[in-house]
């Protein structure tokens, strides 16, 4: 057993394999080559099933890294579509490239010395300013995010707006790529997101509160060490004796059983 | 491409059930959860961990006698990348204070400490910087500070609980005590937590929890937190980010000390050595093994990479036997097969079911007993929802949550999950999910303390590649937790290590020549090498005809 060459990716592999047999192949062209691929993969699976091997172009498989963004087009349609490889599913006869990186300066700043005032991301990025609202950044956004809205909305000085419109920003930097004004977008609502998050929300009260008990003044250690000396019978016991709180309480819910709280 | 139509009928019995479902709910009524001795007869029957037939025994090493999975022992009964007697270990490429290996959670929150201790560092990762299974965690990240109500002793119980009581206390103990001030950290750090007007942290609870304790980020927590500590890390000159570079092996030194590592640049193909006082593996863990066959939630680099340069230098290995199935990956449709949907779903008040539309498990039951009720529900009890890809499925009954929580809930909460699926043209605001347990975790790895130390002087571990804090199962939302107090611990503790501790001596890998030798004397004679960097996922025809890209590239 231990000498046979296995590769941990067969059941998949395999079943790429039995698509081929069971479905429709269709053209695809990859960088302009051409390519039959069975009609329901991904664009990821697709590349993969005729041999590519992905180093960039390849994060993580589920939509969310950014690493995979990839350009398209249609025969007979002239217009550029944009997806994820991992998500979109191919077509007969697309046209596709991936670009893996796009170049996008990002500005390096303390943030610890940032105020919370939209006058410290125009410092960083003057070129906010050189947006001609052309709307090609939302138009090429996998995320469907408003992307020029974003860009408007820091303008006016709203980081708020621009934090939360942009919050699914996978940085994949296709609204780089296109930007008539050559902003680059990713790196400025990252920073938008960062002040909101660090300086603008509210914080915690009740954060602090047990940062303060828990961790400074250790005023658990004494229930905690005594848990910690429990042998297995004694610590499951107590695991059972737990009260469940309700997936659907509110707020204001309290537990009857008190026996490891101090509050 | 909606559900098909065999599948609107069999959706129908979710839709007929429902009213009397979200009633049951809201009267605070639950399906019972099973005792302890009930849980253990359900996984020792159905969880992928406990099938004979799928481990054998590690012949060489520290865990020599050890059962793991085929794939796990595969890697460790395998060859280096190189041979060491070739490497020019006096040609120094790079010198640091801390190197750091991997560049997800774990590894940049110890990459920004150490840089805070004063250590020069530099991180080195397989792929891009926060290419990583963090990027991925979606629901969110535990902490007790909801003091009136909560507090760490029912955080260590419920982890404990979770862990089958074999977790290592000490650990357990830094996890739940450290937990408040990573989030304060966190929130300093500006990330964007989902919180009530005032500034109230929203919680909510998942499997195996005893209070909701689970905080987040809308659901890409992971995503959230990657992000914001690597543009922080990019603000930190000491700090230098070598990507596309994995290590291959540890460098030790002739007093036994970890003294740097070997590493392999994936797009140049060149071998080039970096030297440490210290080192910091942060590596991850194995879903791209594709154990078993299942599919996996993990990122593409998660291939154990860390566990076999550990293993090599002598670091054995703890819990290596058991893996996470997480209950709910997609099954269906197939473009999105083995995506990884959050347990807050159930946390906000999704049913699963079976083709009946019946509940057959409390949802909130701990990761490996709810996977394993799926699998008997599916395959022995034969209640599973047939998908037209020919598998086996359990509804996820997702519009309960708009029902429960508000119109708009779901789509406010979970707008990825909202937005890949609408791609599919399935809305589940309004529509359940079809999904079964895929390969997702690795509960097991390298042993260590509660300060990261290794048995090999200034080797630091942190995160995934870890084994003993979760013992034989991870709840949700303490590995978010684990790699921001585990990272945190070893960038600190490998910042003092170089400064006071670490002594100048001839660097060495003999220990690979060592292994190469004990390999040889089990009998095992193969031509596998790892680590392997990524999985290969070409057509097996045209992998044939790749006669000389075996193995990612240049082995000597």
């Amino acid at each position: 057993m231990s000498n046979v060459e296995r590769n941990p990716a067969d059941k998949s592999v395999e079943e790429n394999a039995h698509l081929a047999a069971t479905t429709k192949m269709v053209p695809v062209f990859i960088m302009g080559k051409r390519y039959e691929v069975p009609e329901s993969l991904t664009i990821m699976k697709a590349m993969e099933y005729v041999g590519f091997k992905f180093i960039r172009g390849c994060g993580c498989r589920g939509g969310i890294c950014g690493a995979c963004a990839t350009v398209y087009r249609k025969p007979g349609d002239y217009k550029i579509h944009v997806g994820l490889a991992c998500q979109t599913v191919v077509e007969p006869g697309i046209y596709l490239a991936q670009i893996p990186f796009y170049p996008a300066n990002r500005a390096s700043y303390r943030f610890e010395e940032l105020k919370s005032v939209p006058e410290e991301i125009f410092k960083l990025y003057p070129e906010l300013f050189r947006c001609v609202a052309c709307n090609a950044c939302t138009k090429i956004c996998p995320m469907d995010i408003e992307v020029m809205d974003a860009v408007s909305a820091l303008k006016q000085g709203n980081i708020k707006k621009a934090a939360e419109l942009t919050f699914d920003c996978i940085q994949c930097g296709l609204c780089a790529s296109r930007c008539f004004g050559e902003l680059p977008k990713y790196h400025i609502f990252q920073l938008a997101r960062r002040i909101y998050g660090g300086k603008i929300l509210p914080k915690a009260e009740h954060l602090k509160r047990a940062v303060q008990v828990i961790t400074k003044e250790k005023s658990y250690d004494k229930i905690l060490k005594s848990l910690m000396q429990m042998n297995e019978e004694e610590l499951r016991k107590a695991y059972l004796e737990r009260e469940i709180e309700p997936t659907t309480a509110v707020e204001d819910w309290r537990p009857s059983e008190k026996r490891f709280l101090l509050e | 491409m909606p559900y098909p139509k065999e599948l609107e009928r069999l959706k129908r019995k979710v839709e007929e059930t429902r009213p009397e479902r979200i009633a049951k709910k809201k009267r605070g009524e639950r399906f019972p959860f099973m005792s302890l001795e009930e849980r253990n007869a359900l996984i020792s029957k159905y969880h992928p961990d406990y099938r004979e037939e799928a481990k054998r025994e590690i012949k060489v090493g520290p865990n020599k006698g050890d059962k793991a999975a085929h794939e796990i022992v595969d890697l460790l009964e395998a060859k280096s990348r190189v041979d060491p007697l070739r490497v020019n270990l006096s040609q120094v490429d790079y010198e640091t204070d801390v190197l750091i290996i991997g560049g997800g959670g774990a590894g940049t929150a110890a990459a920004l400490i150490a840089q805070e201790n004063g250590a020069e560092v530099i991180l080195a990762t397989k792929l891009r910087h926060g290419d990583a299974n963090t990027m991925m965690a979606e629901g969110g990240i535990q902490a007790a500070d909801k003091l009136e109500k909560d507090s760490p002793a029912y955080h260590y119980l419920d982890t404990m609980g979770g862990g089958h009581f074999k977790n290592d206390p000490e650990l357990v103990y830094r996890l739940v005590t450290e937990a408040p001030d990573v989030l304060l950290w966190l929130e300093s750090l500006g990330v964007m937590f989902s919180m009530f007007p005032e500034g109230r942290l929203q919680t909510l609870s998942a499997g195996g929890f005893c209070r909701n304790r689970l905080h987040f980020c809308a659901d890409i927590t992971g995503a959230e937190i990657m992000r914001t500590l690597r543009d922080e890390a990019r603000n930190r000159e000491g700090i230098k980010v070598l990507e596309f570079s994995p290590a291959v092996e540890l460098i030790l030194s002739e007093h036994g000390h970890c003294a740097g590592a070997l590493h392999y640049d994936m797009e140049t193909g060149e071998y080039f050595i970096v030297k440490a006082k210290a080192v910091i593996l942060a590596t991850g863990g194995c879903g791209r093994l594709h154990v078993q066959g299942y599919p996996t939630t993990n990122h593409y680099g998660a291939t154990a990479d860390g566990l076999v340069l550990g293993y090599r230098a002598g670091v054995k290995l703890a819990f290596i036997y058991t893996l996470q199935y997480h209950p709910t990956g997609v099954i269906f449709p197939e473009q999105i097969e083995g995506l990884l949907i959050s347990e807050k779903f159930r946390g906000a008040g999704a049913d699963v079911l079976n083709v009946d539309g019946q509940q057959f498990v409390n949802e909130m039951e701990p990761r490996d007993i709810e996977a394993s009720a799926y699998i008997r529900e599916c395959i022995t009890r034969g209640k599973g929802v047939p998908t037209p890809t020919g598998k086996l499925g359990i509804w996820l009954d997702s519009p309960m949550i708009d029902i429960l929580r508000g119109e708009g809930m779901v789509k406010r909460e979970f707008i990825g999950k909202w937005k890949v699926f609408n791609r599919q043209g399935i809305d589940i605001s309004k529509e359940p999910m079809l999904v079964y347990p895929v390969l997702h975790y690795q509960n097991g790895g390298l042993l260590c303390n509660a300060e990261c130390e290794t048995s090999v002087p200034g080797l630091f571990v942190a995160g995934e590649v870890t084994g003993g804090l979760h013992g034989e199962n991870r709840l949700m939302g303490n590995s978010l937790l684990d790699i921001m107090v585990f990272g945190r611990i070893a960038g600190k503790n490998g910042a003092i290590y170089a400064k006071d501790k670490a002594k100048e001596g001839k660097m060495t890998l003999d220990h690979v020549t060592a292994y190469h030798r004990e390999l040889e004397d089990a009998g095992i004679i193969t031509d596998r090498v790892a680590p392997i960097l990524l999985p290969d996922y070409t057509n097996p025809k045209v992998r044939q005809r790749q006669l000389t890209t075996r193995s990612m590239g240049t082995v000597a």
